[in-house]
């Protein structure tokens, strides 16, 4: 019997259309979910669970709800779902916090500011990113800063006692991603540093305040700082809670900057460093970029975190959003039994936005960084 | 590439390819390092003239990576002298980096910037460390690329090139710089066999071109064709010294033998 596997191609095969998706929503279902008798009953029993907890839900947020306009003899019926014509009244309460209210103008033209710089700082095909950044970063917080204080240019003086509301919220969260940014990654370099006196005080720092709870570090900020200053002198208690925020904010992310660089390959800081590019040079144009990229999720993870946990400065008497909440909570005027709830609902629902918000933003961020060299 | 395919290239006895006998490029002088304890390079002498090509071959581990990752300083070494350019390698970072910005390196992983496009890995160092115009920088960038045959590559990443055009671009990278001296720590080692070829004539055009370079690697046919010298290495220490004639025809040193035996077949 002769062998024959000799074999020589002659024809080159063309690529060809891959197959098309076939069958319609029937088929998806039958292969999804119903494909074994385990599915089938996993389905069923989410079908039913979302049959038993969807109506009531529901019947709370809109069915049976108090809209905006509606008064409060109809909040206190029986089975009345969530007032929001008590959210729609206390709005601005919300909002604004003690501000008074002939000022609200000026934190709406900070709002419209911070809109207004920060899409197109955040849309990478926006242009004049250079601008754009310097106006964020520098114009934008001293002008903010003048038009919500006051005190100057005839404007009436509003001291911080005063702020509160989503408005606070907003400078802590924003203040505190923005200085602990910076903070973090040259705290994640000295860490890594040869230097021991600079990586021993780095780690010092990051151990210290990654080992105490934020609250702590807020009620030392609002509470024992001043023993310690000197007398007459006085620290801001909300410029304390910042500072407190910030730094806390800037020990986590510099382990999670960390990470990211211990995950670069060696072989990116000897290239840079074969080219004789200086130490700060090839941080910032090799190492950085490539290790934060990495890190993403980390960073936004924690920047996530101190946005909901600027509620924490409630606590030393600042009124956040969520503490503005707590206050119109016992407000007599709309008492009725879902007021409390309706407001935490609220309160919940506007911290998800945001954190939604910054969530998908990473996603699509780190996806259109993505330059393919995972392999 | 086995030793008898190759010959001795006409080519190379070209005007570029003098060798300087009095401009030394680099001095290695007694120069010992340790790895905490191991002690890795052991009394390195070593002396390259300004237009000379070195090969440095031995088993894994014997120190020949180490060795030149010593002459930029991407390693440390605790006795002797190292003197590049007339420049003696301490740790003072100011001339480490000047060395550096003179002594091109291409590794065995390529160690491209995998978030920057090929051009901006060529200009990258020219721009921030040369000070050169980015305008001007491009235009060298796309001379080298051209060298290396991949211009029609210049705005892709990394991560879209085959490991020989990689290697490439690596090379042309470190050109970008004008370097005085080129290390080679195995450039081909980790390439898929058939694109060894096209970064060996990379490399054997730079030579033509009188570049002074010192190659760690296993292609002997290369090191015949090419090199001036054949460094040995084992444990650290240099075992053997020759002419690429000598020492391949004509091995002294047993533990040369045994090894040119296990790789010549």
């Amino acid at each position: 019997m002769a062998m024959d596997f000799g074999y020589v191609r002659k024809d080159f095969v063309p690529a060809k259309a891959a197959p098309g998706r076939t069958g319609g929503p029937i088929l998806w279902a039958q292969k999804n979910l119903f494909s074994t008798p385990a599915n089938t009953l996993i389905t069923v029993i989410g079908l039913l669970f979302l049959a038993w907890a969807v109506p009531p839900i529901y019947n709370f947020l809109l069915g049976h709800a108090v809209m905006p306009g509606g008064t409060v003899e109809e909040c206190r019926l029986e089975g009345a779902g969530a007032c929001w014509a008590y959210i729609h009244a206390r709005f601005n309460f919300f909002i604004y916090g003690f501000y008074p209210i002939e000022e609200y103008w000026r934190p709406n033209i900070v709002f419209v500011l911070l809109a207004a710089l920060i899409i197109p700082l955040l849309t990478p095909s926006a242009p004049f990113k250079r601008i754009n950044a310097l106006l964020f970063f520098i114009v934008f917080p001293i002008v903010s800063f003048y038009l919500l204080n006051g005190g100057v240019f005839g404007l009436r003086y509003v001291p911080t006692e005063q702020w509160g509301g989503l408005m606070v919220t907003l400078i802590i969260s924003l203040v505190g991603i923005i200085c602990s940014f910076p903070i973090g990654v040259l705290l994640a370099l000295g860490r890594q540093s040869k230097l021991p006196i600079i990586k021993t005080l780095c780690v010092m720092f990051i151990e210290l305040w990654r080992a105490v709870p934020l609250i702590s570090v807020l009620f030392m900020a609002s509470i024992m700082l001043p023993l310690f200053m000197p007398a007459g002198t006085s620290v801001d208690k909300l410029l304390r809670a910042l500072v407190g925020v910030t730094l806390f904010t800037s020990a986590y992310l510099a382990e999670v900057v960390r990470g990211g660089l211990q995950a670069l390959p060696r072989g990116q800081y000897e290239a840079a460093a074969s080219l004789g590019l200086g130490y700060w040079k090839r941080m910032y144009f090799v190492v950085l970029p490539q290790a934060l990229k990495h890190v993403i999720p980390g960073i936004v993870n924690s920047f996530i975190a101190l946005f909901k946990d600027t509620s924490l400065v409630s606590i030393v008497g600042i009124f956040d959003l969520l503490n503005t909440v707590q206050a119109a909570s016992s407000d007599i005027d709309w008492a009725s039994p879902t007021q409390a709830v309706t407001g935490y609902v609220f309160a919940a629902f506007v911290f998800w936005i945001f954190c939604f918000a910054m969530s998908r933003y990473s996603l699509w961020m780190e996806r259109r960084l993505d330059t393919g060299h995972k392999r | 590439m086995t030793i008898s395919e190759t010959t001795n290239d006409p080519r190379l006895h070209a005007s570029g390819m003098q060798v300087s006998q009095t401009d030394v490029a680099i001095d290695v002088i007694g120069m010992h390092k340790w790895y905490a304890d191991f002690h890795v390079l052991r009394d390195i002498n070593l002396k390259v003239m300004r237009g000379e090509r070195i090969v440095i071959a031995g088993p894994s581990g014997s120190g020949k990576s180490t060795l030149i990752r010593c002459i930029n300083r991407l390693e440390e070494h605790q006795e002797g002298q190292i003197i590049v350019n007339g420049t003696e390698l301490t740790a003072d970072l100011k001339r480490i980096d000047e060395v550096r910005r003179d002594v091109g390196m291409v590794f065995q992983h390529f160690n491209l910037f995998p978030h920057l496009t090929i051009l901006q890995n060529l200009t990258l160092a020219p721009i921030w460390v040369r000070g050169i115009p980015k305008a001007e920088a491009e235009a060298t960038a796309m001379h080298y690329l051209e060298r290396v045959k991949i211009p029609e590559q210049a705005n892709k990443f990394p991560g879209q090139l085959s490991g020989g055009q990689q290697q490439r671009v690596a090379i042309a990278r470190s050109l970008c710089m004008k370097p005085s001296i080129m290390l080679f720590d195995e450039p081909t080692s980790a390439l898929d066999p058939e694109m060894v070829k096209e970064v060996l004539e990379v490399m054997i055009s730079l030579a033509e071109e009188g570049m002074t370079m010192i190659c760690v690697t296993h292609e002997m046919g290369f090191a015949r064709q090419v090199a001036n010298r054949v460094i040995f290495m084992d444990q650290g220490q240099v075992i053997e010294q020759n002419d690429p004639q000598n020492f391949f025809s004509n091995p002294q040193h047993e533990r040369t033998k045994l090894f040119l035996s296990q790789i010549l077949h």
